[in-house]
C-alpha cells in the first residue's frame, strides 16, 4: 500500500511517525491520565514539529522514537509544573512512572496494551459514533484534524469541535484507562470492532475523497485489529474474523483500478495483481476465527471474501456457497446492500432472470431507489437478457445518481458497451 | 553558506507529511555527504533579538515576525566555486514548497 505514496524518497527514518504517534499518546495517557488527552496530543504535536525542524538538517538522534517520547513527556511536565492545581508530588509520580516504558523496544506487551486501553476509551459507548471514529483516528492513528475532515467530507472546524466534545466526555464521564473486565468485555469489544469496521469501509468503498487517505484508513484498521489479536482477552474469534475480512478485501485493492484509473469490477480484474500475502494472512485469521461457536456478520463477510479470493477465475467462483453465506448474513444483519450483492450471486447460480427477480423483490427497500448501484446491477441483468432499452434506461438512471468521476466513467463505458452489443447483433 | 527561507508551513501537517518532509531533506543531505560536499546544517530558532544603535543599546524582537523573510536555517557546503554551490543547492527540497535558498560564499582571506 505504501509504494504509491512517495516517489523520490530514498532515505527513510527507522520508525513510522503515524504509528509512533499512537504509541506515544497511549503511553503518555497511561502516565498522565485520559483527562489530559488534549495536552498529550498538543505536546506530541510540538515534539513532532521539533523533530521536523531539527532532523531536516541532518541531525537525527540515535533513537528517534525515544527522543520523541522524551520531548513530548518533558513538554507535558513543563505545562503541569506551571499549573498550580497540579501538586508537585503528582508530577514526580507521573514522571517516575515513565522509565519502565521504552518506546524503542519491539512492541512489549505493556506498550501494546496501552494502545488497546486507549482504543477502548476512544470507542467508549458514551461517545457518539462519529466521535469514536474521530478520536480513534486522532489519538491512535496520528491523523491530523484536516486529514480526518478530508476522509469524512467535513470541515476541520467541525472535526475539531467533535474531537473537543469527545475528549470532554471522556474526562467528565471519568472513563477508565483499561481493558474492560470480563463482564463488559464482549460489548465493549464489539464497539471497538465496529469502529474499525467503519474505518476500513470508509477507506475501502471506492466512493469519494482523497485516495491516499483512503489507503491509510484501510492500513490503520488492519494495524489496530492486528494489535487486538495480540492480547488474549481481545483476540476473540470475532476479532480474527474482522481482521480476516480486512486482509481479504484489501488484497484486491491493487487490482481494482486499471492503469488509467478506471474502476475494474471482480469479473474483469487481473487476479495476478491480488496481494497473495494478504490473502494468506486473511485465510489464516479466518481459520483462527473458526474456533468459537459464533458465526458473526464478520465471519460471514470474511467467508464471502475468501470465496472470491480463492477462485482462480470469476466463473470458477463458488457461487452457490456465496449465496448460502449471503442468506445467513441476511438473517443476522439484513440490509438492502447485502440483498443487492446476493442478487448478483443468485444470477451466477440460477441465471440473469433469477437475478432480475431478486433485485425486483427488493426495489421498494429503503433508499435503494436513490442508490446508483441498484440501477447499475439491474442494468447489467437487462443487458445479459438482451433487453438493451431497459439496460440503457437503468445505466442512465445510475449516472444521474452519482457524481464520482471514476464511477461515472464506468457507467458511461457500460453504455458504450451497449451500443457495441447492438451493432454486433445487427 | 546556504540560507533557507520560507518553504513548508509547519501548521497542520500530519505526522505522515512531516515524515516525508524530513525524509526528502535526509535524502538530499545523504547525497551531499556521499559526495563530500556536506559540512554542517542547523535550524535557527523562530525567535531572537535584533540589536542596533550605539553599543547595541536598542534591542528589539525583530525582524523575525514575517515568516517569509525569516531565515529558517542554514547549511554549509564545501564547493569549488559559486556555480558548483548553486548546482548543489538546486537539490534542496525547499523549492517544492515555494521557499528560497540564498547561496553566499564564505570568503577566505585574500592571498597576499
Amino acid at each position: 500500500m505504501a509504494e504509491a505514496r512517495e516517489d523520490q524518497v530514498g532515505r527513510t527514518i527507522e520508525l513510522v511517525f503515524r504509528e509512533e504517534a499512537g504509541r506515544i499518546v497511549s503511553s503518555l495517557a497511561a502516565a498522565f491520565g485520559l483527562g489530559r488527552l488534549e495536552l498529550i496530543e498538543d505536546a506530541l504535536g510540538e515534539a513532532l514539529l521539533k523533530a521536523m525542524r531539527h532532523w531536516s538538517y541532518g541531525n537525527v538522534p540515535p533513537n528517534p522514537a525515544a527522543w520523541l517520547m522524551t520531548v513530548a513527556r518533558n513538554r507535558i511536565l513543563d505545562v503541569l509544573r506551571r499549573d498550580t492545581r497540579f501538586r508537585a508530588k503528582e508530577i514526580e509520580i507521573a514522571a517516575a512512572a515513565e522509565p519502565g516504558r521504552r518506546p524503542d523496544a519491539p512492541m512489549p506487551d505493556e506498550l501494546r496494551d496501552d494502545q488497546l486501553r486507549l482504543m477502548f476509551a476512544c470507542c467508549h459507548p458514551q461517545l457518539p459514533p462519529e466521535g469514536r471514529i474521530g478520536l480513534t483516528l486522532k489519538s491512535l492513528c496520528g491523523f491530523s484534524v484536516s486529514e480526518i475532515a478530508r476522509a469524512f467530507l467535513s470541515t476541520p472546524e467541525a472535526i475539531a469541535k467533535r474531537l473537543a466534545r469527545a475528549r470532554a466526555t471522556l474526562r467528565e464521564a471519568r472513563v477508565a484507562f483499561e481493558i474492560p473486565a470480563e463482564a463488559e468485555l464482549s460489548s465493549r469489544l464489539d464497539s471497538v470492532l465496529h469502529v474499525l469496521y467503519l474505518l476500513f469501509n470508509e477507506g475501502y468503498s471506492a466512493s469519494q475523497g482523497d485516495d491516499l487517505i483512503r489507503l491509510e484508513l484501510c492500513a490503520e484498521a488492519i494495524r489496530l485489529a492486528t494489535l487486538l489479536t495480540g492480547n488474549a482477552a481481545t483476540a476473540t474469534p470475532k476479532t480474527h474474523a474482522l481482521l480476516a475480512l480486512f486482509f481479504l478485501q484489501a488484497s484486491r485493492l491493487p487490482a481494482r483500478s486499471s492503469g488509467a484509473g478506471e474502476i475494474l469490477l471482480l469479473p474483469t480484474q487481473d487476479r495476478s495483481r491480488w496481494d497473495k500475502t494478504m490473502i494468506a494472512k486473511g485465510l489464516l485469521h479466518l481459520d483462527l476465527a473458526a474456533t468459537g461457536e459464533e458465526a458473526s456478520s464478520f465471519h460471514l463477510q470474511a467467508g464471502i471474501a475468501a470465496a472470491h479470493c480463492s477462485a482462480a477465475t470469476y466463473e470458477a467462483t463458488d457461487w452457490p456457497g456465496i449465496v448460502a453465506l449471503y442468506d445467513l448474513l441476511l438473517q443476522i444483519d439484513p440490509s438492502p446492500i447485502v440483498e443487492l450483492n446476493r442478487a448478483i450471486a443468485v444470477a451466477k447460480v440460477h441465471g440473469p432472470s433469477a437475478g432480475l427477480a431478486a433485485v425486483e423483490s427488493i426495489r421498494n427497500q429503503k433508499g435503494l431507489d436513490r442508490y446508483h448501484l441498484f440501477y447499475a446491477v439491474r442494468a447489467q441483468f437487462y443487458r445479459t437478457l438482451d433487453r438493451p432499452t431497459e439496460a440503457k434506461r437503468d445505466y442512465r438512471r445510475a449516472l444521474e445518481l452519482t457524481l464520482i468521476p471514476a464511477e461515472r466513467e464506468f457507467l458511461e463505458r457500460q453504455l458504450r458497451g451497449l451500443w457495441r452489443d447492438k451493432e454486433a447483433g445487427e | 553558506m546556504l540560507l533557507l527561507r520560507g518553504g513548508i508551513s509547519h501548521q497542520e501537517l500530519s505526522p505522515e507529511q512531516m515524515q516525508r518532509h524530513i525524509e526528502r531533506y535526509l535524502s538530499w543531505i545523504d547525497r551531499l555527504r556521499e559526495t563530500g560536499h556536506f559540512v554542517a546544517g542547523e535550524p535557527l530558532a523562530e525567535s531572537g533579538k535584533l540589536l542596533s544603535g550605539p553599543n547595541g543599546s536598542t534591542v528589539t524582537d525583530g525582524p523575525f515576525a514575517e515568516s517569509k523573510e525569516e531565515v529558517g536555517g542554514y547549511f554549509i557546503l564545501q564547493a569549488p566555486d559559486l556555480e558548483a554551490a548553486v548546482e548543489l543547492a538546486r537539490g534542496c527540497p525547499i523549492f517544492a514548497n515555494g521557499g528560497t535558498v540564498e547561496v553566499r560564499p564564505i570568503e577566505s582571506p585574500p592571498e597576499p
